[in-house]
């Protein structure tokens, strides 16, 4: 039980963010019907699930927003922005209830209070003192469906007869018969009939069928509501009881499925694609295996054509094996799409927080999604939430105005915050501009002087002060709020960020606005990395850091000091590392015609060159870790697995430039690029 | 450093019921059978920097990455000479997996109480720390190793 409470809150989460979805849809000027019904359908469920659990507040609120849907529905009256704000908020209270159910956490009751009020004002009718939801005697609620449409008491004979699935995704016959008891009064039989003998019963088939009679003044499309969601996977006729005859329920005949049903309206199939749930880890151990296919795959194609093929079956031999590559490739890339989400799953939970900032900060702010379905490894997820709710929040409470001054600069009162996802040049770029003030130089520079953050007699491009921002310690709230301002806030995003493999850099146009851009891998389970071979060993550079290989010349390499060489690269001069050198394989040794260096750029954009021997190819690598079995290693980020089996170290850039700005491994001071 | 009686301790709290015996540097030591995932014959590794003299370097395990704990060398001998009689003994230590290389592999045998001899106090600190009791049977003497001990390291990261 507690298992399917939970996959319950789960799903609640999504009806949550659907119903939010929709919502913001009409919010944005939608007119569709669909977008109504999918909003209804998300509060249906979460009641439905809510009641099931005895989760009574929530069912109670979930009921009184479904109560309006319902009436805007009939009424064929697309709520206006005033109802969909309060249906909004409606919508976080729920958000709460669903979290203190899964948590604990208590919620907020003046919030709750307030909106339910709201609610109850919105339906039109007071809210009747309500008993507990199971005891409950449904009172009809006058919805006004027009005149043609006068409420008229009905009866109506429900047939219904679960099939196994039914049972087998944990629905409960009990809950759809009290559901139709809401709607009326209602008389149910069981029909014991169909059962068979204790000896011939399949105790996992479905044989249970009830006949409820049902006298109501709702619609037979209402009564069909009710079994919504197990439409597919139940036989149900919903038929008008005949007035002459009240025939016994249970002396109908069994119904069949194949007889055409006269008055049985056809169900509106579900537009939505079918998912199921597949546990991660069985995910990523399909990822772990399907790599290691690939790998031996490519090892075995390298030793059947290394042995030398003759004879006839060469070429077939051959041909063989390049489908076998081809196969195994395309079943790499379905595998790793299934790791893959649409970002949307992070930027449908920021209207929620811009309005709870928009609260805290009394400022106006419309928030734009573009490229929701932009697809990223699931990894990602988390990291890639928080960094873009500090970002948004930090937009927002820094660098939006408050409405009065954006109107005395010529600005509408609202701000627009725009949030932009796109697949660029094998990455996922992600960018977050306001229109607001952009990032005030003069006090970010003044507080870095005053931190030592930099020198008071440095002089530094605009664009270097705008990368102050991501300094430790550097706030320029004037005073701490709740919402950011601790001086947390960019360094810590930036290091997240990077911790993902990703980069984020910053633009702003004073008075204009600010752009925050994310740049991060598709996934972290597999990349491009230039194979390089260094006294021996297989070493990946990651071709994200890669700028250029360049053959190493006497010419090309200056003297400077006893810090080493420098490599002159397009005219000017990048201090140059000799790999081999600095992961202990070697002592100094003479370079030869046929080294090569690789330019480097590492996060902040500092340059440097990598001395090694040779750079076989270019390739694709499946990245595993290192410290699953053993600890970090400084100066590698993991490793992988050759076609031969062998194991080549991936590099570290970021680390390698820190470590050789700061031997003893405490980084002061602020990096600026040259 | 580690007193007789916190040694004896050791041993009587933890005791394996079978040991697989492996020669290091023509001695004997053991390990706990039950620690012991599989023996693998020697592969070259890929070496990995700033790593202690004893790491050998990391090898493909079936797609995870393995680290390679020379013991002669961890225990302070030369390093092993790889030959067709090494063996890299798998043996799982908390949650990671670590290869062992050892000079040969010899046999597995029972553990019974009265062959439990305590580590008497050596000169070497390593060994000391290494060795938690000896198994003193058949004329041999086999040194049980604790593997938890074996990288300082491990539980430095774990921490």
């Amino acid at each position: 039980m507690a298992e399917i409470r939970s996959q319950f809150l789960l799903e609640c989460d999504e009806h949550l963010a659907e119903f939010e979805n929709g919502l913001l849809q009409l919010q944005s000027g939608s007119t569709d019907w669909e977008t109504v019904n999918a909003i209804f359908r998300a509060a249906h469920s979460i009641k439905g699930g809510a009641a099931t659990f005895g989760l009574d507040r929530l069912v109670r609120f979930a009921h009184d927003i479904e109560t309006i849907l319902a009436a805007a529905r009939a009424q064929r009256v697309i709520p206006d922005g005033k109802a969909l704000a309060m249906l909004l908020r409606a919508g976080d209270v729920l958000a709460d209830f669903v979290r203190e159910a899964r948590d604990g956490t208590a919620p907020d009751e003046t919030r709750i209070a307030a909106c339910s009020g709201e609610l109850a004002a919105a339906s039109g009718a007071a809210m009747p003192d309500r008993q507990d939801f199971e005891t409950l005697t449904f009172q009809p609620i006058p919805v006004s469906l027009g005149a043609d449409c006068a409420p008229l008491l009905r009866n109506w004979i429900v047939h219904f007869r679960p099939h196994r699935e039914f049972y087998a995704t944990a629905n409960e016959p009990l809950v759809l018969l009290k559901e139709l008891q809401n709607l009326g009064d209602i008389k149910v039989v069981l029909e014991e009939g169909d059962i068979p003998p204790l000896t011939e019963l399949d105790p996992t088939s479905a044989q249970l069928r009830w006949t409820v009679t049902l006298s109501t003044t709702h619609t037979e499309a209402e009564i069909l509501r009710a079994f919504e969601f197990v439409e597919d996977i139940c036989e149900l006729r919903i038929v008008p009881e005949l007035e002459e005859a009240p025939a016994q329920a249970s002396s109908l005949p069994a119904p069949s499925l194949a007889e055409p049903v006269p008055g049985m309206r056809p169900i509106p199939a579900n537009v939505s694609t079918s998912s199921i749930r597949v546990d991660l880890e069985k995910v990523d151990r399909l990822i772990n295996l399907v790599s290691e296919l690939a790998i031996r795959e490519a090892a075995l194609t390298e030793r059947v054509l290394n042995t030398g093929l003759a004879g006839a079956h060469a070429s077939a031999i051959t041909a063989a094996f390049d489908d076998l590559r081809h196969l195994t490739r395309d079943l790499q890339d379905y595998v790793m799409g299934i790791r893959a989400q649409p970002v949307k799953v992070v930027f449908q939970r920021m209207p929620r927080l811009v309005r709870e900032v928009e609260a805290h900060t009394g400022k106006s702010v419309q928030l734009a999604c573009h490229g929701e379905e932009t697809e990223v490894d699931r990894a990602l997820i988390e990291g890639l939430t928080d960094a873009v709710t500090h970002m948004i929040r930090n937009a927002i409470d820094h660098g939006i105005e408050k409405p009065e001054r954006r109107l005395a600069c010529g600005k509408p009162a609202q701000a627009q915050v725009k949030l932009n996802a796109a697949h660029r040049g094998g990455r996922v770029v992600i960018e977050i501009s306001d229109d607001g003030a952009g990032i005030d130089r003069d006090k970010v520079l003044a507080l870095a002087v005053s931190r030592g953050l930099v020198a008071a007699t440095d002089s530094l491009a605009p664009e270097e002060i705008d990368n102050l921002i991501f300094e430790p310690g550097l706030s320029t709230a004037e005073k701490v709020t709740d919402l950011s301002g601790r001086g947390v806030g960019m360094d810590v995003v930036r290091r997240s960020v990077q911790s993902l493999g990703g980069r984020v850099t910053v633009s702003s146009t004073p008075g204009a606005g600010t752009q925050f851009t994310l740049s991060l891998p598709l996934t972290l389970a597999v990349m491009d990395g230039m194979m390089a071979t260094v006294c021996g060993q297989s070493l990946v550079v990651p071709l994200t850091a890669l700028l250029e290989t360049i053959q190493v010349q006497e010419s090309n390499v200056r003297r400077l000091g006893t810090s080493g060489n420098l490599l002159t690269v397009h005219g000017k001069h990048v201090p140059m590392i000799d790999l081999g050198q600095f992961l202990g394989y070697s002592t100094k040794r003479e370079m030869s015609a046929s080294c090569v260096a690789l330019l480097v750029e590492d996060d902040a954009g500092e340059k440097i060159a990598l001395l090694v021997d040779d750079v076989p190819e270019q390739r694709q690598i499946v990245i595993k870790s290192v410290e699953a079995n053993y600890r970090r290693v400084p100066g590698i980020a993991a490793a992988t697995i050759l076609g031969n089996g062998a194991v080549a170290l991936i590099l570290d850039i970021n680390a390698i430039t820190a470590s050789r700005k700061t031997p003893s491994g405490t980084e002061t001071g602020v990096r600026l690029s040259a | 450093m580690h007193n007789l009686a916190g040694q004896t301790l050791r041993a009587e709290t933890w005791m394996p019921k079978e040991v697989l015996v492996c020669r290091i540097h023509g001695q004997e030591f053991c390990v706990d059978v039950g620690s012991v995932k599989e023996i693998r014959g020697w592969a070259p590794t890929a070496l990995l920097p700033h790593s202690p003299a004893y790491l050998r370097g990391i090898i493909n395990l079936r797609g995870t990455v393995l680290p390679i704990v020379d013991m002669a060398a961890r225990l302070d001998f030369p390093a092993v000479i790889p030959s067709p009689q090494s063996a890299v003994i798998v043996v799982l230590i908390g949650k990671k997996q670590v290869g062992l290389l050892v000079d040969a592999v010899c046999d597995i045998i029972e553990v019974t109480a009265d062959a439990l001899e305590a580590t008497p106090q050596l000169a070497c600190d390593t060994v000391q720390n290494l060795v938690v009791t000896l198994i003193n049977s058949d004329d041999r003497l086999i040194g049980l190793l604790d593997l938890d001990r074996l990288l300082p390291e491990i539980d430095a990261g774990d921490a």
